[in-house]
């Protein structure tokens, strides 16, 4: 807690303060009001009460209305004259609000003259009108011989119907192919944020890296690429994948299977045996993955594993990818397993 | 149902009654040993009883400051490391080991961690630790500065990189700002008020000196990863301290700051304030009937 902090509370204190000092000056306002007329037979009846016109109430209203007027001037100058400062157009706008709802309540409560009345309401259905619309009813469905024929043929124009005004749902939304595609292939090199090739030897175990393809559009949905190097306790990749992580060095889509966020947590143990194992761990909803097991996911809301992308590292030691992904990245839907190998 | 269930019962079996008999001494047998044998027999291979000599190695070790960038030097005399060993031996070798080598399962080895490590975890109070699998977490410093010039000088005796440094008056706060949102903020959160990972706190930085967010980015304290010279250089170490600094005392274009902590409690604070007001206003302009209209 900071001194700043304690301003803050004070300043709290303050605002609640006022709120309570207004409502006991409101409460004393009503108290001290024109007396009641005399009694007469309708005060017996407190629905039937009328307050006779105020003259002070009115000005008050009046009063109300003009300096929230003026506040709500003052709210324009101060826009177009300092520059928009943030904390006098809150107070001009925020306090012509403000007394705007002052004065409707005061003109409510003392100005407009109240009466509480009842309308009565009949019974809701008559027992003759209720035969007699059931009787209409009844009465629209003789006469038809092929019922079944009718309302089969509505129905069917009515699904057509539907169909083609849903139709247009298809044009939202990219156009499918555009899911399919990363700029990943086999033999595209690795490169971080400033178009630098990634050597392998640069990457290293309890650090973690975004790579981009090289000479690749950057900004395509499959471009993000999470690296890391797992020493070999823990990498237990399924059988298929064996070669697709060289000298332990792994890369996944950076992209959630889940929303699409950006997946930037990384968690690496100093001293696994005493703490988690490495996961990548996404900021949105917290799906968790581990790139030692192909991306599995251990905790959250993604409906799969993290997507891998197949590594190799090249003569002169540079990071390339050894395919495409294995299956579609980014946010899951119902074909997402199709491309699965 | 009971019914059933008794006629089930008393109902005379086909089976004969020996090989009922047979059946039931097995199962019972087998039920016998299930109980007696230990839960989890141990797995093959499992290096708790061969390794229990070799030293406890880190699963990540400080990365150095890199070439020609600045380091920090601490006191260090024969005096002071034989003070340092005392400190150890009290302190620290009964999960570290008398010689630095660690414990297996328990903690790791301590030999080659240079003093940036030893500085950050005892200046910032996260060691010792009570239980080996606490998580460590910022706390008042157990020791005195100059118990921890003692440590560091006994442990980094045993090699290690130098410790790394950050003076954020050579920092650009902008560019510190880009730096932090890009390798830093994704767990400590824009304005550095921290957060969790999944089973792990994320600390904070409102306490963080400048020294100790070096040594952090250097090593990966606990479950953080470390960063080299490549992906943070010297100048932007030094400008995300610069802009960590900033954020103890950011500007708040909208007045109250509510700790800065996101849009999320902003909408709470703004939710229990305005309708309590609410409630309040709806209270004072309303009347009470006293009979039921």
């Amino acid at each position: 807690m900071s001194s700043d902090d304690h301003g803050k509370v004070s300043q709290m204190a303050r605002i609640l303060g006022g709120l309570v000092a207004a409502r006991a000056a409101f409460r004393a306002a009503r108290s001290r009001r024109v007396p009641p007329p005399p009694a007469r037979e309708s005060d017996v009846d407190p629905r039937k009460r009328v307050i006779p016109s105020n003259r002070r109430a009115e000005g008050v209203v009046a009063l109300l209305l003009m300096v929230a007027a003026a506040l709500g001037f003052a709210f324009t100058v101060v826009y177009i004259a300092l520059s928009a400062n943030t904390q006098l157009l809150g107070i001009a706008i925020g306090g012509a609000l403000f007394l705007l709802a002052a004065a409707c309540i005061v003109a409510g409560k003392f100005v407009v003259p109240q009466e509480t009345d009842v309308e009565e309401r009949g019974p809701l259905l008559d027992e003759e009108e209720t035969e007699e619309v059931v009787g209409m009813i009844e009465a629209g469905g003789e006469g038809i011989s092929r019922r079944a024929m009718l309302v089969g043929a509505g129905g069917v124009a009515g699904a057509a119907l539907l169909t083609a005004a849903a139709t247009p749902l298809a044009s939202l939304g990219p156009t499918p192919h555009v899911l399919h595609e990363t700029p990943w292939a086999r033999g595209v090199r690795l490169v971080d944020d400033e178009g630098r090739p990634y050597l392998a030897s640069e990457i290293q175990n309890g650090s973690f890296y975004t790579a981009l393809p090289e000479g690749k559009n950057a900004e395509s949905f499959g471009a993000g690429l999470l690296v890391v190097r797992l020493p070999a306790e823990f990498i237990h990749l399924p059988a298929a994948r064996r070669d697709w992580a060289p000298e332990g060095i792994l890369a996944y889509s950076k992209i959630c299977p889940h929303a699409g966020c950006a997946i930037s947590l990384y968690r690496y143990p100093t001293y696994a045996p005493t703490s988690q194992e490495p996961a990548f761990t996404c900021p949105c909803h917290y799906s968790t993955f581990l790139p030692g097991e192909g991306g599995r996911l251990i905790f959250g809301p993604a409906g799969r594993a993290l997507p891998q992308l197949p590594l190799m590292i090249d003569a002169q030691g540079h990071l390339r990818a050894a395919g495409p992904f294995h299956e579609d990245i980014g946010p899951s839907w119902w074909g997402v397993h199709r491309s699965q190998s | 149902m009971t019914r059933l269930f008794v006629r089930w019962f008393r109902h005379r079996s086909r089976v004969p009654r020996r090989l009922r008999a047979a059946l039931a001494v097995a199962l019972g047998a087998a039920w016998l040993v299930g109980i007696a044998a230990p839960s989890s027999p141990a797995q093959p291979g499992a290096p708790s009883q061969t390794a229990s000599s070799a030293p406890a190695a880190p699963t990540k070790t400080p990365l150095p400051p890199g070439a020609d960038n600045p380091t920090k030097s601490f006191p260090d005399s024969p005096a002071l490391r034989a003070e340092g060993f005392t400190l150890y031996e009290g302190s620290c070798s009964s999960c570290h080991g008398i010689a630095l080598n660690g414990t297996p399962r328990v903690a790791p080895s301590l030999r080659g961690v240079g003093p940036g490590p030893v500085d950050f975890y005892l200046s910032t109070g996260r060691m010792p630790l009570e239980q080996p699998r606490e998580e460590p977490l910022r706390n008042a410093p157990a020791f005195t500065r100059t118990q921890i010039h003692a440590l560091i000088a006994y442990i980094s005796s045993f090699g290690g990189p130098a410790a790394p440094t950050a003076n954020p008056a050579n920092g650009n706060l902008a560019l510190g700002f880009r730096q932090f949102t890009l390798h830093c903020a994704g767990c400590h959160q824009i304005v550095a008020r921290g957060g969790i990972t999944v089973d792990a706190q994320v600390p904070d930085l409102q306490e963080a000196t400048p020294q100790q967010i070096a040594e952090a980015v250097r090593m990966g304290p606990y479950l953080m990863p470390h960063f080299d010279a490549n992906q943070i250089d010297q100048h932007e170490l030094d400008s995300i301290v610069r802009y960590v600094m900033w954020t103890r005392h950011p500007y708040n274009a909208g007045g109250w700051g509510i700790y800065n902590i996101g849009p999320i409690p902003e909408g709470m604070v703004a939710w229990f304030i305005g309708l309590a007001a609410l409630v309040l206003v709806a209270r004072l302009i309303g009347e009470r009937t006293d009979e039921p209209v």
